[in-house]
């Protein structure tokens, strides 16, 4: 059946091609809701009021959104028509509805977050007189111009551009030489890190959006000497501060490689002045971990998903290097992981990789009978196991002992079934939800 | 201004109501838009998508293939996913990308069927309206292309038209309504379109009477009243005494081949009741209302016919455009999905009424079924 069709959802790793592992096609959206998306990333900046400006289809995703998170009053929009688009006042219509809603405020925002979408873009609409504009009329308010353009996907992907324009409201403070920031992650990276352990070892004081809990305390990340980023899409936002501020910027990529790993710390250590710490311990506990980890699950199949980790395939390399079966990965690009996809393609040839929207794939959760322990959502859903690892983009977790908490993550799916479709439904992993 | 809002949400769109009324009909429905942008539909506007599996697929556009006007691209992709997964039709429809750069969906459905010798059919959506007009032009669409002169005609035949989970959201609305029509003798030819095949909606022409139970299923009740002269009644069946009084006008239109809009009705005395949605369905609780007793009329923001409404009714849709009208209206309760509760005016009682077409998921697990007299009991526990 699979070499008849013509857009096979599936190959062995071996076959595969690193530059392009599928060719694009017709896509299926499987229902796991656990990524977030940019209505979800503008919530993190303390009242910040988001306003889009776009098609009611577009409108739609995003309303709900901040439906579902209960937070309707920090969003609006203004919904294009077809005469918009051709009769001249495109701008105009938008100055005029945005100050029609932040009129009607109860509250001035301090940050209007304006996303305008792929039409704006295609019919040349003047953002910039529009932010002009608007910050003239209201010189209280910061106006940021966002992008909801998933048209532009690759060449102005919207989360990484939401992600950078999330610190345009940031003003130049007089730098803090004991002060880092964590930029562009989507959660707090957890306490345990030896990332965090180091900043603070070495008397830093550590910035992160994600923590922030008033407008001011979110102004203070612009006074950090040293930023961190280690999420793929949120090195464009670090890149915006050097450009801004001067503060370099480290990219430390979230890899379960033990090297890779103490390369980071040694880097860090480098930039901050400090002794790079001995992490013998450290790797012990992480092979520990592993070491459980494998005795509890045997040789169970193990599926992992592009959206659980920034580098799946890294934490495939690792979990094959400890002796665990991974059978599957669901991902449809090579990103920083590419020295681990290479490994497995020598040494777990016969890891097969899945589409993760290949129109194919809609009748995938029927056919899975064996038992698969799965590593994210959509290995979840698609190998149809209530014993999953329910997590978005490695969760905050980092470095060994981040190996060490997903490595428990892992046993504990194993263990404990998980009430899947009630999991997976729930949109935006860490995010307010009505639906629970 | 006319299309902001400060705080509620918007309604689904049309291409939303495209993918609903053809969900269940064994086609492959290509909607041409960018990567991710079927997530809404998946998650917010189609209660289904876990449970019941439908090729409902999204061409992935890109600013490259939009810039160049590559249309082949979703030609042979849709030929490709087709050849794959033999869907019985395609329909392909349009989000605002493909108008913004003038898609001809015409000449894409005409080169896809001569390339997969399957059915295509053009939907006309561009993401700019109401889910209402895509579920229609979908309806029409079907009826059109299936529908076969009647080869066994019924007299008490009965076509449902209009039905999707974006008005109907309760999971048992389709078997009540069935049951209603049953046990006032009438037989169900088919339903347009849920819970049918397409083999059965294929006999809708053996029907003797159409009940139109939304604004979607308008256009093919129309277009089977011209093809086939089968007349048509605008109701859903919500409440005792509204249900009795539509099951007479459906026996009336057999009777006189005459269209009805039973869901006009409104009563002119007793305590005032704003009921705000879809025109058929909430047109239908507002007349239930008025045989009942109560003053109540209906803000309808999205598509309608005017002979849906009555004159007390407003089709205000903005957001500032309908708490002036509420606020005009001053009435003692208003049912409305439980999102509009920031715009109603003190002193009206908000007895909250879930519409999947606005609030999507938010509420699905207190979705009423208000078939019959159900409606009855579920007005008198929440007004309590």
């Amino acid at each position: 059946m699979q070499q008849n069709l013509k857009n096979p959802p599936k190959k062995r790793i071996a076959d595969a091609d690193a530059a392009c592992l599928f060719p694009t096609g017709l896509e299926y959206n499987p229902p796991a809701r656990g990524m977030w998306n940019i209505v979800q990333m503008g919530m993190l900046i303390p009242d910040a009021h988001q306003i889009y400006g776009c098609a009611q289809g577009c409108l739609r995703g995003v309303v709900l959104t901040a439906a579902e998170m209960n937070a309707l009053e920090r969003l609006s929009w203004i919904s294009l028509t077809e005469e918009d688009m051709f009769n001249g006042t495109l701008e105009q219509s938008l100055v005029d509805g945005v100050s029609e809603i932040v009129d009607q405020l109860d509250r001035r925002p301090p940050v209007v977050l304006l996303f305008l979408s792929c039409m704006h873009l295609f019919a040349g609409c003047d953002f910039d007189a529009v932010i002009s504009d608007l910050s003239a009329a209201y010189p209280d308010i910061c106006f940021v111009d966002c992008y909801m353009t998933p048209t532009m996907r690759d060449s102005v992907p919207p989360v990484v551009q939401t992600c950078r324009q999330m610190y345009v409201p940031l003003k130049p403070l007089p730098k803090n030489p004991k002060a880092a920031a964590i930029i562009g992650n989507d959660r707090p990276t957890d306490e345990d890190a030896e990332l965090l352990r180091i900043l603070r070892g070495a008397g830093y004081r550590v910035h992160d959006l994600t923590r922030c809990k008033s407008y001011d305390e979110y102004l203070q990340i612009a006074e950090s000497s040293l930023n961190i980023t280690y999420l793929p899409t949120a090195f464009s936002a670090g890149e915006l501060l050097t450009e801004r501020f001067g503060t370099p910027c480290l990219h430390l990529p979230n890899s379960f490689d033990y090297d890779e790993i103490a390369e980071n710390y040694r880097r860090l250590c480098e930039a901050i002045g400090a002794d790079c710490p001995d992490f013998s311990a450290e790797i012990s506990a992480a092979d520990q971990a592993l070491e459980r980890l494998h005795e509890t699950v045997g040789d169970t199949k193990i599926a992992i998903d592009y959206t659980v980790v920034t580098q799946p395939f890294s934490l495939a390399k690792l979990l094959c290097q400890h002796g665990m079966n991974v059978k599957y990965i669901i991902a449809d690009t090579v990103g920083e992981d590419a020295a681990a996809f290479k490994w497995l393609q020598q040494y777990s040839p016969d890891i097969e990789i899945y589409a993760p929207a290949n129109v194919n794939m809609l009748h995938q959760p029927e056919q899975a009978a064996e038992p698969v322990l799965a590593i994210g959502q959509k290995a979840a859903y698609y190998f149809a196991s209530d014993h999953f690892v329910n997590l978005i983009l490695n969760g905050g977790f980092y470095g060994f002992a981040g190996i060490c908490r997903i490595a428990e993550l892992t046993e504990d799916a194993f263990r404990t079934e998980k009430d899947r479709r009630t999991v997976l439904r729930h949109k935006g992993f860490g995010c307010a939800s009505c639906l629970l | 201004m006319k299309h902001v809002a400060k705080i509620i949400p918007c309604y689904a769109a049309d291409s939303a109501g495209a993918c609903s009324a053809l969900y269940e009909l064994g086609g492959m429905t290509v909607v041409h838009d960018a990567s991710g942008c079927n997530s809404t539909f998946a998650t917010f506007d189609e209660p289904r998508w876990w449970d019941k599996q439908s090729m409902t697929y999204i061409s992935a556009l890109t600013e490259l293939d939009a810039i160049l006007g590559n249309d082949e691209k979703i030609i042979a992709d849709t030929a490709a996913a087709a050849a794959d997964q033999k869907p019985a039709f395609i329909a392909v429809c349009g989000s605002p990308m493909p108008m913004m750069i003038g898609v001809d969906f015409d000449a894409l459905a005409f080169e896809i069927e001569q390339r997969t010798g399957i059915r295509t059919f053009p939907l006309h959506t561009n993401g700019m309206h109401s889910y209402p007009e895509g579920a229609s032009e979908a309806m029409r669409a079907i009826a059109e292309a299936y529908v076969q002169p009647p080869d066994n005609k019924l007299a008490n035949g009965v076509n449902i038209l209009g039905m999707t989970p974006l008005d109907f959201g309760n999971a048992n609305a389709v078997k009540n309504v069935r049951g209603w029509l049953e046990n006032n003798e009438f037989t169900v030819v088919s339903c347009f379109a849920m819970g049918d095949t397409l083999d059965a909606l294929s006999k809708a022409a053996n029907a003797s009477v159409n009940l139109v139970v939304s604004y979607s299923g308008l256009s093919a009740a129309q277009y089977l009243a011209e093809q086939f002269g089968i007349p048509y009644v605008c109701g859903a069946p919500i409440g005792g005494a509204f249900s009795d009084f539509l099951a007479d006008a459906l026996r009336n239109a057999i009777e006189s081949g005459e269209n009805a809009y039973p869901c006009a009705f409104r009563g002119s005395s007793g305590k005032k009741v704003t009921v705000i949605g879809e025109a058929v369905s909430a047109g239908s609780i507002a007349a239930q209302l008025g045989l009942t007793g109560f003053h109540a009329n209906m803000i309808c923001p999205l598509p309608h016919d005017e002979n849906m409404r009555n004159s007390f009714d407003s089709d205000a849709f903005a957001e500032d455009e309908m708490r002036a009208v509420l606020a005009e209206m001053q009435p003692d309760f208003v049912i409305a999905d439980p999102l509009y509760r920031f715009i109603l005016p003190q002193g009206a009682k908000h007895l909250e009424l879930a519409h999947i077409a606005f609030s999507g998921r938010c509420y699905d697990k207190i979705l009423p079924d208000l078939t019959d007299a159900r409606f009855d009991a579920w007005l008198e526990q929440i007004a309590k």
